[in-house]
């Protein structure tokens, strides 16, 4: 899923601030299970950005909705009259969602209310982790499908730095070595003949670095 | 083994000799005298000077600069290079231009990560890895082209160092990537700061068995230690460094003037355990902001005088 972490009180009051009305829309997709910018998630912030303005003496309205993705006109839609009725929306959702908003209002300040960090999952309650960089171009099956690319801090194609310590990053203690969930999978595989492969320099072509990317898929165009 | 370029440190290590190199860190600043000071003090005691690349990711005069001034007082340089601020087009036009300075050796790394350095901010590159890097100088000099396989008119021919942590875990595994680096094209191996003597042995041993000390020259790093704090900040604080305890107390157990005394016997001792073992062929000072040091320890420790092979 893609996790996001909601921006703190301060930031979102500074954001809204130049509106008289702000229409807090959520989105019930991946920001919801990562407790950044679904139902509930709009329901508190609306509460603490109502009690905030009126303690600075503003008058501001604060309106809530949410959809179930963002991403998605055919969701989006379901938002157009109380986004209408608003002078501004707060989006909660990644900055996917923020865009896909703002290209169907073109005449409606559509504001980020959420920082967008990274592909990840959900490795225990409250914690999630990156292990995704949306590439394009996918090697798992190499690497014990842990990805080097995403979770080495050098992005070392060919084994573990010199700075791995009792399978930790040197950069990040907390942080498994990727290499070494590598060698731990491979080992469980039976395939540690893997690590004697070179692995060549990446292409990096599908990856981003030639603008934004786009997936075209003929067989589902109307 | 492969490779044939005209440097000095490629004929010592092919001709069976025990070769001498030495670090020298660039200053931050653009003062070219920094280098011929620290030169000055490493001349005729050293068969080759690492110019390092921006080391701990804090902005340095570059290596190639700081080469070419060695160049023009007499020493051999090793540029370093990293893969963490060029991509594969900057580091080959980089290659291709310190080759042209006669910068003749090259040590192939992935640099230090940059939140250790002076730029936490940076955006890293990190396009290819060590390994590539090694196996792209490899190409340039045995195919004669660049990584796109174009071919170079003059291509570089360069001696391919590679760096070596017997020290780092996972343990099992370092010998497995000793032996994709020789494969990728390494010519000689710098390793870490060799201080686990035990465990330095243990790599060798593996690297014997597979047969890989046949197929690279291995070079044991050394790192005389000033102090009993210095000793325990490099066993905690830096990264892949392996310093036993013992040796700390031992620092510690002396008067903090004799303590750096102390630090170059245990370089000493180092070194001669290090020149007993059949498969090493050289060793590699690394004494940090401490140039001054290295042609006591290459006298007191008989390896004096150099070979006078011109470069």
């Amino acid at each position: 899923m893609i996790v996001g972490e909601q921006k703190s009180i301060e930031e979102i009051k500074k954001i809204v601030s130049p509106y008289k009305k702000v229409l807090i829309l959520g989105c019930g997709t991946c920001v919801k299970t990562c407790f950044a910018g679904g139902e509930d998630e709009v329901a508190v912030l609306a509460s603490a950005l109502r009690l905030a303005f009126k303690k600075d003496g503003r008058q501001i309205e604060v309106e809530e909705f949410t959809v179930e993705r963002q991403c998605e006109d055919e969701f989006v839609q379901e938002s157009a009259e109380a986004i209408d009725r608003n002078e501004s929306v707060l989006s909660l959702a990644c900055g996917a969602g923020v865009q896909a908003i703002a290209r169907r209002y073109e005449e409606t300040p559509v504001l980020p209310g959420v920082n967008t960090t990274f592909l990840g999952v959900l490795e225990k309650h409250g914690l999630f982790t990156e292990e995704c960089s949306g590439c394009g171009d996918c090697q798992l099956a190499v690497f014990g499908s842990v990805c080097p690319y995403t979770r080495c801090a050098k992005k070392l194609l060919n084994g573990p730095c010199g700075g791995s310590r009792e399978g930790k990053c040197e950069v990040d203690p907390e942080t498994d070595c990727a290499w070494n969930l590598i060698i731990h999978r491979l080992k469980m595989l039976g395939q540690l003949n893997n690590l004697r492969v070179y692995i060549p320099p990446k292409n990096w072509s599908g990856s981003g670095s030639c603008g934004p990317r786009k997936l075209i898929r003929k067989d589902h165009i109307l | 083994m492969k490779g044939n370029t005209a440097g000095k440190l490629e004929k010592i290590l092919s001709s069976d000799g025990f070769a001498i190199t030495a670090e020298c860190g660039p200053p931050r600043g653009a003062d070219a005298q920094v280098i011929r000071n620290k030169a000055q003090v490493l001349n005729g005691y050293v068969d080759a000077v690492n110019v390092t690349d921006n080391q701990t990711a804090i902005v340095r005069m570059s290596s190639i600069a700081a080469c070419a001034h060695l160049m023009a007082m007499g020493l051999e340089p090793i540029m370093q290079m990293v893969t963490r601020d060029r991509n594969r087009i900057a580091l080959q036009s980089d290659i291709l231009g310190a080759y042209s300075l006669g910068i003749q050796n090259i040590l192939c790394l992935s640099g230090d990560h940059q939140t250790f350095g002076s730029h936490p901010e940076a955006l890293n590159v990190f396009d290819i890895d060590s390994m590539n890097l090694v196996r792209m100088v490899l190409d340039m000099r045995e195919e004669g082209r660049d990584m796109s396989g174009f071919d170079l008119k003059k291509p570089p021919r360069m001696f391919i160092g590679a760096a070596a942590n017997p020290f780092a875990d996972p343990f099992e595994y370092r010998v497995i990537r000793l032996a994709k680096k020789i494969d990728a094209g390494a010519d000689f191996i710098q390793t870490q700061c060799v201080y686990n003597m035990d465990r330095f042995k243990d790599w060798i041993r593996m690297a014997r068995e597979e047969g890989l000390t046949e197929k690279v020259h291995i070079l044991a790093g050394v790192t005389p230690l000033k102090s009993e704090g210095m000793a325990r900040y490099m066993a905690r604080r830096v990264a892949g460094m392996d310093v036993p305890e013992p040796l700390i107390k031992r620092m510690g157990g002396v008067p903090k003037k004799k303590a750096a005394e102390e630090g170059v016997k245990i370089c000493l001792e180092t070194i001669a355990e290090v020149r007993e073992i059949k498969d090493v062929h050289g060793i590699h000072i690394m004494a940090i902001e401490w140039e001054e040091i290295v042609g006591e320890i290459v006298e007191t420790a008989g390896l004096m005088p150099r070979p006078t092979l011109k470069s």
